[in-house]
């Protein structure tokens, strides 16, 4: 039986150390939706996700109350749009509807975001991943709870450069379309290499085409149960340091398995994956970076980073499998800039660039994440920054991602402020040296030597 | 028989005459069994766990943890009721 130090160390780390279930999403598949008329088939995608996903709320608010652990957020992903849509849909204007009616859906079941109008372009575009991604600027300002993502790489196909060119445009048009609010309508916009089918977490959440029906899958929390168990072994050797953080990523893996168990029985719907990136939040002492500094750096981003990250990222895996029976989606360390205090604190110390931030994504699984950057940025450097991400990810065989925010009107030093859980960001500097010609070309990039394993 | 439902009281706070006996009685009316108890006083800070069976009563879990809001109001402490997974996940492999 669990005795009285167990219990308060459990509920220590959710009361005093910021532990939560981050996401409960709840993956739906659309493929039986697809109608050549448009109306059937925005009505046929708003009733599958409601009834699927309807106790998703209850069920969340209940499994809170019997444990007393927050889940932050009860999310839904559903199939790519473009392939939903690629029937009825005759132009970009077509598309936005659909993501008018997943936002009603997501609103009705009481989700916080609903992920998966997305397009999966990594090699070529069809006409109406093309029609999709040139309606992503409009979908994204006139809806509330949608989140897009577009493949545009992958290990096996290579980089497709024309996606890549066209997503840097797109991403200065949603920016200038939602200058008004300092372009916040970005960050429901992520670019994926190697985009994984069951991430839980948004805005890069959709249910890939090789999934069953529906599926539960859950994103656990916790860099601050990390940063605390770690203020025990200061100055102890990296044995005892890897031992600690895998100890505690067990532990805080595990709650997420029982949720997700739960959450799964409750909805009678079944479990997929537990995702095990710690995901960091504006709170003090919900972060990544602070792990980092215990860890022994002054800053995120100081020289040694890269290091401890790919140690920090290693040893998190390695205690979270053994806590799941099946571990997926991202699992990774994110690093967004936004979204964590300490990471801020390092751009404002100017202890961090964007190069160590690329760096620091070869380690670890999510790439340049909420990262401002001036609104006069070319779309074409913008191509140049994604595609480098890309790169990484297809050379290393890993997910890369890029969620970039271009802020119309402000320059380097400004702020912008994303609200809530999102937090704030400094706009970060970008190379000015130009690689227009480079972009300009057209086609693609082919796959990598090592992909060719058969 | 019914399976055990178990869970966990944990009562926190400023250490007083009663705190045990009124919890207890609660549970009693409610034929909640305890299963298990300890206690420590850290800090002049009294800190309890109780492990407690609900197959036999009538209330839900959610009954309980409304009912000992109150109650914890009323002598001063706070007072959680969680099913027992929880720690029984974190802790044991």
């Amino acid at each position: 039986m669990v005795n009285i130090f167990e219990v308060n160390e459990t509920n220590k780390m959710v009361e005093q150390e910021n532990l939560d279930v981050r996401t409960i999403t709840i993956g739906i598949s659309l493929l039986d939706c697809i109608d050549s008329d448009l109306d059937k088939l925005n009505e046929k995608v708003y009733n599958k996700i409601t009834t699927v996903a309807k106790d998703l709320a209850k069920v969340g608010a209940e499994i809170e109350a019997d444990y007393c652990i927050p889940i932050v957020n009860k999310r839904i992903s559903v199939t790519p749009m473009a392939m939903i849509g690629a029937s009825a849909c005759k132009s970009p204007e077509d598309y936005v509807t659909l993501a008018k009616t997943m936002d009603r859906a997501a609103e009705k079941v009481g989700a916080n975001l609903i992920g998966g109008y997305s397009a999966l372009v990594s090699k070529g575009m069809t006409t109406g991943d093309e029609m999709l991604i040139r309606s992503i600027p409009m979908a994204l300002t006139q809806t509330e709870r949608v989140c897009s993502s577009v493949n545009l790489a992958s290990t096996k196909t290579g980089i497709n450069m024309d996606a890549v060119r066209l997503m840097g445009e797109i991403l200065l048009e949603l920016a200038e379309a939602s200058k008004d609010r300092d372009s916040v309508d970005c960050m429901k916009l992520v670019v994926f290499c190697n985009a994984p089918d069951d991430n839980p977490f948004m805005a890069g959440a959709f249910h890939g085409v090789t999934e069953a029906d529906a599926i539960i899958n859950v994103g656990v929390s916790g860099p601050g149960v990390v940063k605390t168990a770690l203020e025990s072994v200061r100055g102890e050797n990296f044995e005892v340091l890897c031992e600690t953080i895998k100890k505690t990523a067990f532990k805080v893996t595990r709650v997420g398995q029982l949720v997700a168990q739960e959450a799964s029985k409750r909805l009678g719907i079944p479990f997929g994956i537990i995702d095990l990136s710690l995901a960091p939040t504006p709170a003090i002492g919900d972060s990544v970076a602070d792990i980092l500094c215990e860890i022994g750096l002054e800053y995120a981003g100081a020289p040694g980073t890269t290091a401890a990250l790919a140690m920090l990222n290693d040893q998190v895996k390695k205690g979270g499998v053994m806590a799941s029976s099946y571990v997926g989606g991202l699992s990774g360390a994110f690093i967004p800039v936004s979204e964590d205090q300490g990471m801020i604190n390092s751009v404002e110390a100017g202890a961090i660039t964007l190069e160590k931030l690329e760096a620091m994504t070869c380690v670890c699984s999510v790439g340049l994440d909420m990262i401002a950057i001036p609104g006069d940025t070319p779309a074409t450097t913008i191509s140049g920054m994604i595609a480098d991400e890309m790169a990484l990810g297809m050379v290393n065989q890993k997910t890369t991602a890029a969620r970039l925010i271009p802020v119309i009107g402000k320059g380097v030093g400004e702020k912008v402020e994303f609200g809530g859980l999102f937090g704030y960001a400094p706009i970060m500097p970008v190379n000015k040296y130009s690689c227009a010609d480079f972009i300009n070309r057209e086609g693609r990039i082919p796959a990598p030597i090592h992909s060719f394993k058969n | 028989m019914d399976k055990k439902q178990k869970a966990v009281i944990t009562v926190v706070g400023k250490d007083t005459v009663g705190i045990i006996a009124k919890v207890c009685t609660y549970l009693s009316d409610q034929k909640i069994n305890v299963l298990d108890i300890s206690q420590t006083i850290v800090q002049d800070f009294f800190n309890m766990m109780m492990i407690v069976d609900f197959s036999g009563s009538d209330k839900t879990l959610g009954d309980c943890q409304r009912d000992l809001d109150k109650l914890g109001e009323e002598i001063g402490v706070d007072i959680k009721c969680q099913r027992e997974e929880i720690f029984e996940k974190m802790h044991r492999i």
